[in-house]
């Protein structure tokens, strides 16, 4: 049991940190979360700052700590969240690099990292959510392409993205898991509406995605025809070892902040408060040794993360939602004022437990393949 | 960063868990429920021997020279094997009690108004029992102060595996006792371990319906939720163990107190019925656990001092 750092991976650290002071100031104020082509510029403009720095394929290519290191440096300093890059870089890249052609690679790849293309991901449908396999948007061979019609919902900057990662089902008739193939979806393509879909947090933070006999061509497939699921899952596992580093992060700073707001307006005094307090930011050094024990696990398989994600998933996602909770104590009334920070973080966290497998689906995964306990109701 | 056991801790893990299933198996555990208040002492000679109080004392002074990493492993092997005996005042004090480290001398100490197996112990030592800061290292100096049991009353102990005393609260607030507390954590981490698997054990094997029960969703996830607060334990029991930093021993404690109690309480509820009769050992588990749930300070202080801590 070791949590000290290699002397390569502190300098790797203190580069860039020196890295981020330097560019940080430079960068122009951050667009309102509502003006979708305002973040895709600015999000893509700070990958581009990353690609030049030398930083752009920490996500593909850098070990598991360095990826940890990399994540907790960056969030420290305030950098820009991956945002409008974050299917490109963590989901429909890895995918194309470990499960695509060459030409498909050298197509693809180069533009997600220097910031130039923004990627969507056309997984979940309207009856298709946590039990994805279920998804019924269907292609058919026309000559060089494939004839795609259906809907998709919950796609994230579908307005602003060049590509969509989608997944359609080929073959009817075979088992569920079976007839799925993964297609690259350019999306200025014709038969193609996207409809902005308003959260609860009132932003259009999603779209509906109505695909009306689109045309893709059979050269943008990855991976064999029907073996869409399996290319899927190894898109997801990459999610789970690193996805939260940055927001437990996050996170940990907000505590301090609300502890210094309680003793600011004198609700510190209760003991009540200041004991939950306490024990989030217990729960939240926990959940921060939990990332490093899974970033372990993960470098010593040789970058595969383990079944700890869903652990940790679970845990995090309800954790997330009490620190929100415990900042209305803090606010008071002011809890109800959209305009106070930490009110729209308390609404985005609803979705922390239904977003990636909701906590009834993780508890399953838990069970079944952590615990060996059989299938069943 | 290699945030897992090394070899030599998962040998070191494998040996205790084996010495202890030879010398405190499924039926000593129930010889020694039905004889209530009695210390084995050649089972504690035992555990001298094979180095277990002696674990963090240098070598030269006739210790293993381990780590607070390695002692956090085995306690967490006592917890799980349901160990009984003042384990972590006995621990604490190799090193500054003679005979101690050896397991000659059986040392209980006072942790705020409670004193676990005052009768058996031959030394009792004051409020902290805490000996050696936080390295590996005891500090010989004035550790050794017999703690004060003056108009000690004995309780009819909720856990029929660790008598207790009650003494005067009149004396100074529970001064903080990092490292008691850290093992009490991993003896807790244990107790979580072990009250997972049997509950695990039991929901693939009791069939209810024509079916193992744990092919029920409900009960599924509650095995699910055990595991969940058992590993975040765990990782920040070890991290503790680790840093020796009191902001992650009080971090520790809260969350292997949570894990032993919930989880014995969650184990006792996938048993049904089973689980609220004597013959099964969930109950031992579970009142353990709050035993040690109340040793020193319990949660308020740890809340406490993580609130400070954000504070500053």
């Amino acid at each position: 049991m070791d949590l000290s750092y290699t002397p390569e991976e502190e300098e790797f650290r203190a580069r860039l940190r020196e890295w981020l002071a330097k560019v940080l100031p430079t960068l122009p104020a951050k667009p309102p979360p509502d003006d979708w082509p305002g973040r895709r510029a600015y999000d893509l403009g700070w990958q581009r700052m990353l690609y030049d720095a030398g930083y752009a394929d920490v996500h593909w290519d850098a070990s598991p700590t360095t990826r940890l290191i990399f994540l907790e440096e960056t969030e420290k300093a305030g950098a820009p969240y991956v945002g409008a890059g974050f299917v490109g870089l963590l989901h429909a890249g890895p995918t194309i690099a470990a499960e695509g052609t060459d030409g498909q690679r050298a197509r693809w790849l180069p533009p997600i990292l220097r910031g130039e293309e923004v990627w969507c991901q056309g997984f979940s449908e309207p009856g298709a959510g946590s039990d994805l396999a279920a998804l019924r948007t269907r292609a058919w061979r026309d000559g060089d392409d494939y004839v795609v019609s259906g809907s998709k919902i919950w796609t994230s900057h579908a307005e602003v993205a060049d590509w969509c990662e989608l997944l359609v089902r080929t073959d009817p008739t075979a088992p569920k898991h079976r007839g799925i193939s993964w297609l690259a979806m350019p999306m200025d393509a014709d038969g193609i509406t996207v409809r902005p879909l308003r959260t609860l947090a009132g932003s259009a933070e999603f779209a509906d995605v109505f695909l009306d006999e689109v045309r893709v061509p059979v050269g943008n497939r990855v991976g064999a025809e029907n073996d869409g699921w399996r290319v899927t899952m190894v898109t997801l596992s990459f999610e789970r070892g690193t996805a939260f580093v940055g927001e437990v992060v996050a996170c940990r700073r907000v505590l301090g902040e609300l502890a210094r707001a309680a003793r600011e307006n004198g609700r510190w005094d209760d003991p009540v408060l200041r004991r939950r307090l306490g024990r989030l930011e217990a729960e939240f050094r926990a959940l921060w040794r939990l990332t490093q024990w899974n970033v372990s696990e993960a470098e010593a398989s040789g970058g595969v993360p383990g079944a700890g994600g869903s652990v940790f998933k679970l845990r995090y996602s309800h954790a997330r939602q009490e620190l929100y909770d415990t900042a209305a104590d803090v606010l008071g009334p002011g809890a109800l004022d959209l305009d106070r920070p930490w009110v729209l973080d308390r609404l985005s966290a609803l979705s922390y437990t239904i977003a990636a497998g909701t906590s009834q689906i993780q508890r399953t995964i838990v069970a079944e393949r952590i615990l060996g306990l059989p299938k069943g109701r | 960063m290699r945030f897992q056991l090394s070899e030599d801790q998962r040998a070191l893990q494998a040996g205790v868990r084996e010495l202890l299933e030879r010398r405190f198996g499924r039926e000593a555990l129930r010889a020694a429920v039905d004889t209530p208040g009695r210390l084995d002492r050649e089972l504690w000679r035992a555990l001298g021997d094979a180095g277990f109080f002696a674990l963090r004392l240098p070598e030269a002074d006739g210790g293993v020279g381990l780590g607070l990493p390695e002692a956090v492993l085995a306690f967490e092997e006592a917890g799980r094997a349901l160990l009984p005996g003042p384990l972590v005042a006995t621990h604490l004090a190799a090193g500054t009690v003679p005979g101690a480290a050896t397991g000659e001398t059986v040392v209980a100490a006072v942790y705020g108004e409670l004193v676990e197996w005052l009768e058996a112990a031959d030394v009792v030592l004051g409020d902290t029992g805490d000996t050696g800061g936080t390295g590996n290292t005891a500090d010989t100096g004035n550790a050794a102060d017999t703690g004060d049991t003056r108009g000690a009353e004995p309780l009819r102990s909720l856990d029929p595996l660790t008598p207790l005393h009650r003494v005067p609260a009149a004396r100074d607030a529970a001064a903080a006792a990092p490292l008691a507390d850290l093992l009490t954590a991993a003896e807790q981490l244990g107790t979580a371990v072990r009250v997972g698997e049997l509950a695990v054990q039991h929901a693939r094997t009791r069939e209810q319906f024509g079916q193992p029960i744990g092919a029920f969703q409900a009960v599924k996830h509650l095995c699910a939720d055990l595991l969940v607060r058992t590993e975040t334990a765990r990782v920040a029991v070890y991290a503790a163990a680790v840093t020796a930093d009191p902001a992650d021993i009080a971090a520790a404690r809260l969350l292997a107190d949570e894990a032993a109690v919930h989880g014995a309480r969650d184990c006792l509820q996938v048993h049904g019925g089973m689980g609220f009769t004597w013959e099964a050992d969930v109950h031992l588990h579970l009142k353990r656990a709050w035993v040690r749930a109340h040793r020193g300070g319990g949660s308020t202080e740890s809340e406490e001092l993580l609130a400070a801590r954000l504070a500053a």
